[in-house]
């Protein structure tokens, strides 16, 4: 492997600074004394206070991590079953079925958030029921449980298609080969399926902003009627706050995962 | 009896996916049960909206591209052991809410924001930069960069070393690696980050109101104003949808045309 | 006379309308080493899924010990498999990939110990217990796959090409383990493989199969000296296949002469396949008698050279322990019991 040239390293450096300079002067002003974004005039951590004092924001907060965790857990469970049916479909049904699961991914996120609400309009009308939770964990199940399925399908085509026949062999049913072999086969599959919709649950505002009623406001939608009304300094504590967060876990999430490699790596030898 | 662990998940696609598109067919061409061809039609009145949407969308994707590229190809002839490392270094912004960056940048371009202030030091400006269609370009580079970034290292790092050393072997200067062969085994990686630049940048509607102020309007801000805002008509909103829909098949049709390889990343 | 362990009855299988197993009727004694052999594609493993209980054939009987056992999932069947890549429990440790069958019956603890011991004892991995599967050698997997199967002590054991993927000398070696281990254990081996020389060394009768149908059925060395088609004959060794005419009973013409053979009963005038083996042949000096062509090439093989002999309508493959001067013509020698007839094959 040839050295980084020094050209190359600036070039680096220069898109680091453009991707990081916007986050590290929000995370500066966010210990301002006045609401300037050109000027330090003292340091404190007034805005933090008032932050974890805002009713709104918790309420969001909280409203965000229950619609993150059930959809995707609900995401994740139809997704895992979905994907053990598809692997054993035949060509033609499984290349539909594939091709209606793209679908979310690939349409663009407001035309999925505007069929929804005008799915959720008409029974709304019809069935007496209002936006909020529901509708909301609805959506979000629904943009979430393609990327379910395109994360478990590679663990099928990646295992050994044998072993659950050879567990049925050993004397397990159909039913229990399933649990004790084929599940543990696809389980980081199933894993990282949660885990992106984890993140992309937390994360949508699209989706969340045509389907989510007054009652259930995740945080996203508080950001951006904190944006819409004006700046405040609060929203640069909540950046800071979220990017510290943000950081600690990739951290550990890479350290980890490095660990793990290099045991595997070592025991190989 | 493996088939009918899938019909929840089959029923739900088929509830919330492919109902909700039928139905913003139908919003498009239908009023109160009549067959209607007023709305789409109407759509052609917001052609200048969905020129410059598509004007927008496809500047921000060459300059993500241009920027982009280069840092694959560094990022993926470095040392495996920072590989990783600096991969997240550049990906960890996109780890923070959309929102947020878009509104890091509402403050600093601003009046009184702190480039104007830098600008001020040497007796320039203060230059109206927020509340324009370079700023709205600029929030979608910024934005979107890692989805042209991530494609194109992934496609990057899968080719074998041992084919560049060969173009080398064969005679080719640095230069000439790069065109005859780096350029052409990547294909499939910039399609697919055109694609996953363009389709989000076509269709927001934040970023435009953001930093775009009322007056660059994206076809995003007008479905967004048909459902939600002033303006309230699904029916228009619905036709105005389905174009956009049909833009993005189109652009991804003709992505498609040059991308063979069928294990695409994803993200 | 060992009695039947199974049977099979006018089996019939297709995949998408095509036919994969054509009317098989076999029978397998107990105790027996037996291999289904034939190229990819023959039908083998089919068979030996159906066996398994994998596989439902659309029509047919399959008898256990005397008693249909089509209806029997694989779970409940007294048959164990070793797969073709073995299909070890990635996730599991060679201790408990070995377990997992007798765990799934709820064996009391002490007893898996027990057998799991014995049986790592068998395959040579005492001290392996802890071992990741991903982290053995193929040689290895192969013999915690053996372990795996027979802990459950099945009746018969099936193996799909168990040694396919093994270098040739572990694969040596591995062959005679097996069939030290079945000779041991006393119960019934259901082999499969495409390798002709893996089938004679091992087995105690041999099944060839080709097209979806079944060939023949012997001894190795029934099968290698009185092979019962120009298909068995040249999938068994290396063969000279020609067409011959029979004019009566033990008399043949190969490429126009006639020869004194030992067989009959084929009809008078009859176009016969002709199977002469290369190590059969002698080389001569030319004469009227015998077939004579020109030596196209002298391979040294170690053991034998092996030549070329191009006559005037055939190419003659010819093993000998002395080798010809190459492009003299010479003569081909052949002794009666040397000419195997049989009849054409219908494409």
């Amino acid at each position: 492997m040839k050295k980084t040239s020094t050209l190359s390293k600036l070039y680096l450096l220069l898109v680091m600074l453009f991707l990081y300079v916007p986050i590290f002067v929000l995370i500066v002003f966010s210990f301002n004394t006045t609401k300037s974004h050109s000027h330090m005039t003292g340091f404190t951590f007034d805005w933090y206070v008032k932050l974890i004092h805002n009713q709104l924001i918790l309420s969001s907060l909280l409203n965000t991590i229950i619609v993150a965790v059930t959809s995707a857990v609900g995401a994740t469970i139809l997704g895992t079953a979905a994907a053990v049916g598809i692997n054993s479909m035949k060509k033609i049904p499984k290349a539909i079925t594939l091709n209606v699961n793209n679908i979310p991914i690939v349409n663009p996120e407001i035309v999925t958030g505007v069929s929804m609400m005008l799915l959720f309009v008409f029974f709304a009308a019809r069935m007496n029921f209002e936006f909020g939770f529901g509708t909301l964990i609805i959506a979000h199940i629904t943009f979430n449980v393609p990327y379910v399925i395109l994360n478990i399908m590679p663990k099928f085509r990646q295992m050994n298609p044998n072993i659950y026949e050879a567990a049925q062999d050993l004397g397990c049913s159909p039913v229990q080969a399933f649990f004790k072999v084929v599940l543990p086969e696809i389980m980081p599959g199933i894993l990282s399926g949660l885990m992106m919709s984890l993140t992309f649950s937390l994360d949508d505002f699209v989706i969340s902003y045509f389907t989510n009623g007054s009652k259930a406001q995740t945080l996203p939608i508080t950001i951006y009627s904190m944006t819409r009304r004006k700046i405040s300094p609060e929203i640069n504590a909540l950046s800071t706050i979220i990017f510290l967060i943000v950081i600690v876990i990739l951290v550990s999430k890479n350290i980890y995962e490095r660990r793990n490699a290099a045991k595997k790596g070592g025991k190989l030898q | 009896m493996k088939k009918l662990v899938s019909a929840p998940y089959l029923a739900w696609m088929a509830v919330f996916v492919v109902v909700p598109l039928l139905m913003v067919a139908y919003f498009a061409f239908f009023e109160d049960g009549h067959f209607t061809l007023d709305y789409v039609s109407n759509v052609s009145q917001y052609t200048n909206i969905f020129i410059r949407s598509i004007w927008l969308a496809a500047i921000a994707t060459a300059i993500c591209l241009i920027i982009a590229y280069p840092v694959a190809m560094i990022l993926s002839e470095m040392d495996t052991s920072y590989q990783g490392t600096l991969l997240m270094i550049v990906m960890l912004p996109m780890w923070m809410n959309f929102l947020l960056r878009t509104y890091a940048w509402m403050t600093i371009l601003g009046n009184n924001g702190v480039l104007n202030q830098f600008f001020g030091l040497f007796g320039l400006g203060p230059f109206k930069m927020l509340n324009t269609q370079g700023a709205v370009v600029l929030g979608m580079v910024y934005n979107y960069l890692p989805f042209m970034l991530l494609p194109i290292y992934n496609v990057m790092v899968k080719i074998d070393k041992s084919v560049l050393e060969a173009a080398q072997d064969l005679g080719c200067n640095r230069a000439r690696v790069i065109s005859k062969v780096i350029l052409p085994l990547s294909m499939p990686g910039v399609m697919s980050g055109i694609t996953m630049v363009f389709v989000p940048a076509i269709s927001t509607f934040i970023i435009s109101r953001m930093l775009g102020g009322g007056g660059n309007l994206l076809i995003g801000d007008l479905i967004e104003m048909q459902f939600l805002g002033n303006s309230y008509n699904p029916n228009l909103g619905a036709a105005i949808s389905l174009v956009l829909m049909v833009i993005v098949l189109l652009i991804m049709t003709l992505m498609n045309q040059f991308d063979v390889d069928d294990d695409k990343p994803l993200i | 006379m060992k009695k039947n362990i199974i049977s099979l009855k006018n089996i019939c299988v297709s995949f998408d309308g095509e036919r994969v197993l054509d009317n098989i009727n076999l029978d397998i004694r107990d105790k027996e080493f037996v291999t289904f052999l034939g190229p990819s594609g023959c039908g083998k493993t089919t068979t030996l899924r159906i066996i398994g209980g994998f596989l439902t054939p659309d029509s047919g009987i399959v008898e256990f010990e005397g008693k249909d056992i089509k209806a029997v999932p694989p779970h409940k069947r007294n048959v164990n498999t070793v797969f073709q890549r073995y299909a070890l429990f990635p996730h599991l440790n060679v201790y408990d990939n070995i377990a997992f069958g007798l765990k799934v019956k709820k064996l009391p603890e002490n007893e898996i110990n027990r057998k799991v011991r014995e049986m790592l004892e068998l395959v040579n991995l005492t001290g392996f217990e802890k071992r990741s599967v991903n982290r053995l050698s193929g040689g290895q997997q192969q013999r915690v796959a053996i372990a795996r199967a027979l802990v459950n002590e099945p009746k018969i054991l099936l193996l799909d090409e168990p040694l396919g993927a093994l270098d040739l000398k572990l694969r040596k070696e591995m062959q005679i383990e097996l069939k030290r281990i079945q000779q041991s254990l006393e119960i019934t081996f259901i082999y499969v493989t495409h390798d002709q020389e893996e089938a004679l060394t091992m087995s105690d009768t041999v099944v060839v199969m080709n097209g979806g149908s079944i060939q023949q059925i012997g001894s190795p060395v029934d099968i290698y000296n009185e092979p019962k088609n120009a298909f068995v004959a040249d999938f068994i060794g290396e063969s000279n296949i020609l067409d011959g005419l029979m004019v009566r009973d033990r008399l043949v013409t190969i490429s126009g002469k006639n020869f004194e053979c030992v067989d009959g009963g084929f009809g008078e005038n009859k176009p016969v396949d002709v199977v002469i083996r290369p190590e059969d042949i002698t080389i001569i000096p030319q004469d009227d008698e015998h077939i004579s062509g020109v030596v196209k090439s002298v391979t040294f093989k170690g053991v034998h050279y092996e030549m070329l002999i191009e006559a005037y309508d055939h190419d003659w493959l010819v093993h000998s322990t002395k080798s010809a001067t190459l492009n003299d013509t010479v003569g081909l020698s052949f002794g009666p019991d040397d000419i195997h007839i049989m009849n054409k094959m219908e494409e």
